[in-house]
C-alpha cells in the first residue's frame, strides 16, 4: 500500500507499529546506529546526564504536587506535611531539592565543556543558542520553585527578583504590581508561581527536543574540534556511547545519592525553614548557589537600571558569543592562549560566585566588580580580537589518524578504512 | 496552498511589483487576526493585575494616641509595612536642617509630613532599591548614619525624614497617601 514506511523490523508486532509510525526506525537511526565521534571524553556525558535530571525533576514534581497546597497560609505546612507524614515524602522533596542544585551542576559543566572544546562555533551556533534558551526557563522554572515553600528565603527571594523589574522606567512599577498580582508579593503571586512552575518544565522538554534536533542534524562536536571526516572517525552510539553515558549516570546518581541522604539541606539556607513574614526581612539574603555569580555582577554596579541590565546582559552575551569569538579553531587543545584564559574566566565566575554569597561590603565589592569586568571583557573584547592574532597549534588531519593507535590505517576513505574501526 | 489555487486569478506574474487586490485581502486578514489575537490575549494578560478583592483591601485606619514620643509603630496596608513614627523635636530639627544637605532624590521634610503635624512621619517601609523592610522602627536596631532606618540587604541608610542618603536605593521611602480623622486617629490609603 502507498504511504506505509518499509520497516527492517523482524518482529511482526514492531514492524506493524513501524509501518505506519517509524518510531522505532527513527530511534534506531538517531540513537542505535547514529555515527558519533569515536573520541568524546567523560565531559560528552553531561548533556545525557541534564536530560536525566529534567527526567527526574518532573517525576518528582509531579508527586510533590499532589501534596503540596498553592496558598500564602498553608504552603509552608503543606510542604512540613510532605516531609513527615506523607509517604516518602521526605525523599521526593529532597530529590526534587537536590535535584535543582544536580541540575544546574550538570548543566554548567556542560555549558564549559561548550566553551573549551568551542562548541558554539559554525555550524553549531543555534544549537548554542537553544541552550541558552534552556538556561534562562531553568533560571526561571528554579527561581518559581524556590518560591514554593513560602519560608523566608522564599518570600525575600521573590521580593527581591520581581523588584528587579521596578528598576525599568515609567512601566516598571506596574510591570511588578503585574507579576504580584497586588501591592506586594502575596497569595496571587504563590498561585502564579505555582501553575507556572508546573508548566515550564513542560517547556523545557519542548526546546530540550529542538536542541536534539539540531545536535542531530549537525553531529557532536569532540575534542579535538574537527570535522568528521569519514566512517573511521565515528563508532555507533549504541553500544558505545550508551554504555559510556551509563557510567557517566552512576557516578552522577552516586553523588547525587549523597546530597540527599548526607547532607539534604547542605546547599540550602536554614532561614527558610522559617515560614515567610512580610514585616521582617532576613538580615542577610542570598539566593540559591547556581545564582550567585549574578547576583554578584547586579550589585557590583552602584547603579539600580545598570546592575539589573548588566545581570541580563551576562547571559544575552553568551547568545552572541558564536559571532564574538572570531577564531575558526574550535578545541582550546590547539589555542594556547585561549587555554589559559578559559581558566581565568572559569576563576573569575567562581570568585563571583563567592562573592555573590557574602554581603556587599569592603573587599566583595571590589573582587565582585574585578570579576564582572573581566567577564564581559572576555566575551566582548579579547575573544572577538584574540582570534585575530593567535598562533593556533596545527590540528590534526582527522579524528582516527589523531587517536587511534594504527594512526587509523592511512587516508584511506571507504571500505578499506573501515577495516580498522572494527580492530580497534 | 492558496497561493497556487489563486494564481490563474491574480494578475500575470510581471516580477511581483504591482499591488493586486488579493495582496490587499491579505493585508486586511492579517490585520484582523492581528486584532482579534490581542482582544484574547489581553483579558489572559490583565488577569495577572490586582483583582476586585485585592484593590478593595486599600485602606487602614491607624490609632496613634499610644505611639508615645521616640517611639515608632508598623502596621500593614497593602500587604506592606507601613512605618508610623512619633519623631522627636530633636529629629525633626535634623530633618529640616538636612534640606539642605545632599540628597540623592531631593524633598523637603515639610512635604514628607502633614502640616501642624510634623510629629508624625508615616512612610511605606519598603526599601526602593529591591524591596527589603528596612530596619530601625525599634529604638534598639541600627538606624544608619542617618538616625531613620537601615536596610540590611544592600545597604541603603534613610534619615529622620526617610530620605535615601547613602546607598544605593533610587528613591526616598514613600509617603503613602493618609488623612488624620481627628487628632490621634489616621486612615492610610
Amino acid at each position: 500500500m502507498a504511504g506505509l514506511h518499509k520497516s527492517e523490523f523482524q518482529n511482526p508486532v514492531i514492524n506493524w507499529i513501524d509501518s505506519r509510525l517509524p518510531v522505532f526506525t527513527m530511534l534506531q537511526k538517531e540513537y542505535g546506529v547514529f555515527p558519533t565521534p569515536r573520541n568524546f571524553n567523560y565531559l560528552w556525558n553531561f548533556g545525557a546526564l541534564a536530560m536525566i535530571n529534567l527526567v527526574i525533576m518532573i517525576a518528582t514534581g509531579i508527586f510533590l504536587a499532589m501534596n503540596y497546597t498553592p496558598h500564602a497560609t498553608m504552603a509552608f505546612d503543606s510542604v512540613e506535611r510532605i516531609m513527615r507524614d506523607v509517604n516518602y515524602g521526605w525523599l521526593l522533596r529532597y530529590v526534587h531539592m537536590n535535584g535543582a542544585s544536580m541540575f544546574f551542576i550538570v548543566v554548567y559543566i556542560h555549558m564549559f565543556r561548550g566553551l573549551y572544546y568551542g562548541s558554539y562555533k559554525t555550524p553549531r551556533e543555534l544549537l548554542w543558542i537553544l541552550g541558552v534558551i534552556i538556561l534562562l526557563l531553568m533560571m526561571a522554572t528554579a527561581f518559581m520553585g524556590y518560591v514554593l515553600p513560602w519560608g523566608q528565603m522564599s518570600y525575600w527571594g521573590a521580593t527581591v527578583i520581581t523588584n528587579l523589574f521596578s528598576a525599568f522606567p515609567i512601566i516598571g512599577d506596574s510591570i511588578v504590581t503585574w507579576l504580584w498580582g497586588g501591592f506586594s508579593v502575596d497569595n496571587p503571586t504563590l498561585n502564579r508561581f505555582f501553575s507556572l512552575h508546573y508548566l515550564l518544565p513542560f517547556v523545557l522538554v519542548g526546546v530540550v527536543f529542538l536542541h536534539i534536533a539540531a545536535l542531530h542534524i549537525t553531529g557532536s562536536n569532540n575534542p579535538l574540534g574537527i570535522d568528521v571526516k569519514g566512517p573511521q572517525d565515528t563508532l555507533p552510539f549504541h553500544p558505545y556511547y550508551t554504555i559510556k553515558d551509563s557510567v557517566g549516570i552512576c557516578v552522577y546518581l552516586l553523588v547525587f545519592a549523597c546530597f540527599v541522604f548526607f547532607a539534604p539541606n547542605y546547599l540550602g539556607h536554614p532561614d527558610n525553614y522559617i515560614p515567610a513574614n512580610p514585616l521582617v526581612t532576613p538580615a542577610h539574603i542570598v539566593p540559591e548557589w547556581y545564582f550567585l555569580p549574578f547576583y554578584a555582577i547586579l550589585r557590583s554596579v552602584p547603579d539600580k537600571l545598570g546592575g539589573v541590565l548588566l545581570m541580563f546582559a551576562s547571559i544575552g552575551v553568551l547568545a552572541l558569543l558564536p559571532w564574538l569569538d572570531t577564531s575558526p579553531v574550535r578545541s582550546a587543545r590547539f589555542r594556547p592562549i585561549y587555554r589559559i584564559l578559559f581558566w581565568v574566566l572559569a576563576v573569575a565566575c567562581v570568585v563571583l560566585g563567592v562573592c555573590g554569597a557574602k554581603p556587599a561590603e569592603g573587599i566583595w565589592v571590589v573582587l565582585s566588580r574585578i570579576a564582572t569586568a573581566y567577564y564581559f571583557l572576555h566575551f566582548l573584547v579579547i575573544l572577538p580580537v584574540l582570534g585575530k592574532f593567535e598562533r593556533t597549534l596545527p590540528l590534526p588531519e582527522s579524528i582516527s589518524r589523531a587517536v587511534l593507535p594504527t594512526g587509523g590505517g592511512g587516508p584511506l576513505p571507504g571500505g578499506a578504512a573501515a577495516k580498522p574501526m572494527e580492530k580497534a | 496552498m492558496a497561493d497556487s489555487a489563486a494564481a490563474p486569478h491574480a494578475a500575470p506574474n510581471t516580477g511581483g511589483a504591482e499591488v493586486t487586490k488579493r495582496d490587499f485581502l491579505k493585508l486586511v486578514t492579517a490585520a484582523g487576526a492581528a486584532v482579534g489575537v490581542g482582544a484574547i490575549v489581553w483579558p489572559l494578560v490583565d488577569s495577572m493585575n490586582p483583582a476586585a478583592d485585592v484593590l478593595a483591601l486599600s485602606s487602614t485606619t491607624v490609632d496613634l494616641a499610644p505611639v508615645q514620643v521616640g517611639q515608632a509603630i508598623t502596621v500593614m496596608w497593602r500587604g506592606k509595612p507601613v512605618f508610623v513614627r512619633h519623631r522627636s523635636a530633636e529629629e525633626i530639627a535634623k530633618a529640616k536642617a538636612d534640606d539642605k544637605g545632599r540628597l540623592p532624590d531631593p524633598m523637603t521634610d515639610a512635604a514628607r509630613v502633614k502640616p501642624g503635624k510634623e510629629q508624625w512621619l508615616i512612610v511605606v517601609g519598603i526599601c526602593t532599591h529591591l524591596g527589603c523592610v528596612p530596619i530601625g522602627n525599634r529604638s534598639t536596631e541600627v538606624r544608619g548614619e542617618y538616625g531613620g532606618w537601615f536596610c540590611p540587604c544592600h545597604g541603603s541608610h534613610y534619615d529622620t525624614s526617610g530620605r535615601i542618603r547613602l546607598g544605593p536605593a533610587p528613591a526616598n521611602l514613600a509617603v503613602p497617601p493618609y488623612a488624620f480623622e481627628g487628632d490621634t486617629k489616621i486612615k492610610i490609603g
